[in-house]
């Protein structure tokens, strides 16, 4: 068909096929940009709107210092950036040494056989499992199943869990990124397999490895549905005991016992009472939890592009 | 020669002691998949021996505690696929416009630039993004529609479109790319313009990926959880009107959850029945979507 029109064509509406085609062009360019243009202004909507919702919350130091309380003028957020924070402690310390192990496993050790197949297949699964199911896994495995009861180690664990294929996935490609003469150059100066990938592989791999955690971290902080399933509770008003202590053996492991809340579900429930008192709350709580995920993602993305043109 | 004898075996009982840690690593995702599968079988055992399949899958009212108890399944599934294919009626001509700019329009440094800001999108809180839906986003949309019930499902089902948006584009853009460009100008040797090239040669060549792409974000969009839990509510409801709120499998979840139901209870194991009902559908759509991801791998 396009044959027919060209051998036709005669020199006037040659030039007209062009014109035609550079508008087509045009209008498709456009019609690419002004997604992107609705995309980023919902981005934006939802940052004003969550800051303007927030303001006379925000600028009142009490905020950030006060318990959760049923007086919405009163209720701050303390306990659930406290939690959050100690919540993520315990999500990096068993994700990062499990995922950047699996990782290093299936693209160093791992023969290519069926079962390196199927744990492939089982990780790129795991990253498709709503989170909601994990917080399922949590209440009838971790609660129901171990007895961990409501805790912030529970919570931290099936965070873990969570991000688990994000920072599998992303230590697979950091590594992949090494160049192979690397480990043949350790290899000729005597070097087994284990010290090629300790001393030479990982160290190369590091910031690839980093970027892909803050971005597995800065998902975990943000999600909700699987701790709510365990139960957090969103009326917390202590704090989990301190980590360190001035006495020896100066750290102290009773936090990980302790009923906690965290930011995101100290919002959900401020956003799910009817009073539009509490709205203000959420709204001020919804712009502190997304500088927390904004900036941690912020951090991962430049890293990666300020790697990208290093390596170039 | 002693010590160095020593060093070696010391050195190699080191080596396979990290090979074997880095083995247990790689199979405890293994473990987390056989954790929740067996996690949801066990606990939703006493709720089938109560309730008949049949009844699971057919009845069309969901009822659990009430004195006469209802269990039909597909009043959950029933808003779970309207808010779903809202969001990809959103996603889908949104995300190829996106993606056919990115690949074939857009030059290097554009696309340098764009896809960090659309990456910034996808790490908002989704419990933020259920905020925005309730208590700006479903307003606004009020002021159009007038028949527009504060819980909704077209809401939650439009802002979840543009949530996934950054994650089908950036897949189906993956597949275009991987397109070889020997294709694109055998296109342009025969005249085809740009837009000709990306429709005729391109998105074909892609397809499998593309459809990847679209299947993965249905998946995420099945399984979304905070977003439908603020905006859409949480009453069951079987319609597929999307001007009605109604509560998703994962909204009844969450709602389940928050009460303190007794482990025993018909209540509680019927999170676990529609946590299966959950798992099943996003497992077959993870599947097929890895598979069709991975041919496109394999074709070029």
């Amino acid at each position: 068909m396009v044959n027919a029109e060209m051998s036709q064509a005669t020199l006037p509406n040659l030039t007209g096929i062009v014109d035609a085609n550079r508008r087509t062009d045009l209008v498709m360019a456009g019609i690419g940009i002004s997604v992107l243009i609705v995309a980023m202004s919902l981005l934006a909507a939802v940052v004003i709107d969550l800051i303007v919702g927030g303001w006379p919350r925000l600028i009142n130091p009490d905020f950030y210092l006060n318990f959760p309380s049923r007086h919405p003028l009163q209720a701050g957020i303390v306990s659930a950036w406290v939690g959050t924070i100690l919540v993520m402690l315990v999500t990096a310390g068993i994700a990062i040494p499990l995922g950047v192990g699996a990782g290093v496993y299936l693209e160093e050790y791992a023969a290519r056989n069926w079962i390196t197949d199927f744990i492939e297949i089982n990780v790129s699964n795991l990253a498709g499992v709503p989170s909601i199911i994990y917080g399922l896994l949590a209440l009838g495995l971790f609660i129901h199943g171990f007895g961990l009861g409501e805790t912030i180690l529970t919570a931290g664990l099936v965070l873990a869990l969570l991000i688990l294929p994000v920072i599998i996935v992303s230590t697979r490609e950091a590594i992949r990124g090494i160049p192979l003469d690397l480990r043949e150059a350790a290899y000729g100066l005597g070097a087994d397999k284990w010290q090629t990938v300790r001393l030479y592989v990982l160290p190369a791999a590091r910031s690839g490895i980093l970027t892909g955690t803050i971005v597995g971290l800065a998902r975990a902080i943000g999600e909700a549905a699987p701790v709510i399933t365990i139960g957090a509770l969103t009326f917390i008003a202590f704090l989990p005991p301190s980590p360190i202590q001035s006495s020896p053996p100066f750290i102290n492991f009773e936090w990980l016992e302790s009923p906690f809340t965290i930011m995101p579900i100290q919002m959900f429930n401020w956003v799910s009472r009817p009073q539009a008192e509490f709205h203000i709350n959420a709204a001020a709580a919804g712009v502190i939890l997304m500088l927390m995920t904004l900036a941690m993602n912020g951090i991962a993305i430049w890293l990666r592009y300020h790697l990208r043109r290093q390596i170039r | 020669m002693r010590a160095s004898e020593s060093f070696l075996r010391r050195r190699a009982l080191w080596g396979s002691f990290a090979g074997g840690c880095l083995l247990i690593a790689a199979a405890s995702s293994v473990f987390v998949t056989l954790g929740i599968v067996y996690v949801l079988v066990t606990e939703s055992m006493g709720f089938f021996a109560q309730i008949a399949l049949l009844d699971f899958l057919t009845d069309t009212q969901w009822t659990p505690v009430f004195e006469n108890a209802h269990f039909g399944v597909m009043t959950l599934v029933s808003a779970t696929v309207t808010v779903a294919g809202i969001a990809l009626a959103v996603s889908i001509p949104a995300g190829l416009a996106l993606a056919i700019y990115l690949s074939e329009y857009a030059r290097r440094e554009v696309r340098e630039t764009v896809k960090p800001c659309l990456e910034l999108l996808e790490g908002v809180p989704t419990v933020v993004y259920g905020y925005f839906t309730l208590l700006f986003f479903t307003p606004l949309l009020q002021t159009f529609i007038p028949g527009l019930e504060g819980f909704n499902m077209l809401g939650p089902g439009m802002v979840m479109g543009i949530m996934i948006l950054p994650y089908t584009a950036s897949v189906s853009e993956d597949a275009m790319r991987a397109v070889p460009s020997g294709l694109r100008e055998a296109g342009y040797a025969l005249g085809y313009s740009r837009f000709r090239v990306a429709m005729r040669v391109v998105v074909p060549a892609a397809f499998s990926g593309i459809t990847a792409a679209f299947i993965l974000g249905m998946s995420r969009a099945v399984g979304e959880t905070m977003v439908v839990a603020i905006a859409a509510g949480q009453n069951p409801n079987f319609s597929f009107n999307p001007t009605e709120g109604a509560a998703t499998i994962t909204a009844y979840i969450v709602q389940m959850a928050m009460g303190d139901l007794p482990h025993d209870s018909i209540a509680y194991q019927s999170v676990f029945a529609a946590g299966i009902v959950l798992f099943v559908i996003t497992l077959t759509f993870n599947l097929i979507g890895f598979f069709l991801r991975r041919r496109f791998k394999e074709v070029y």
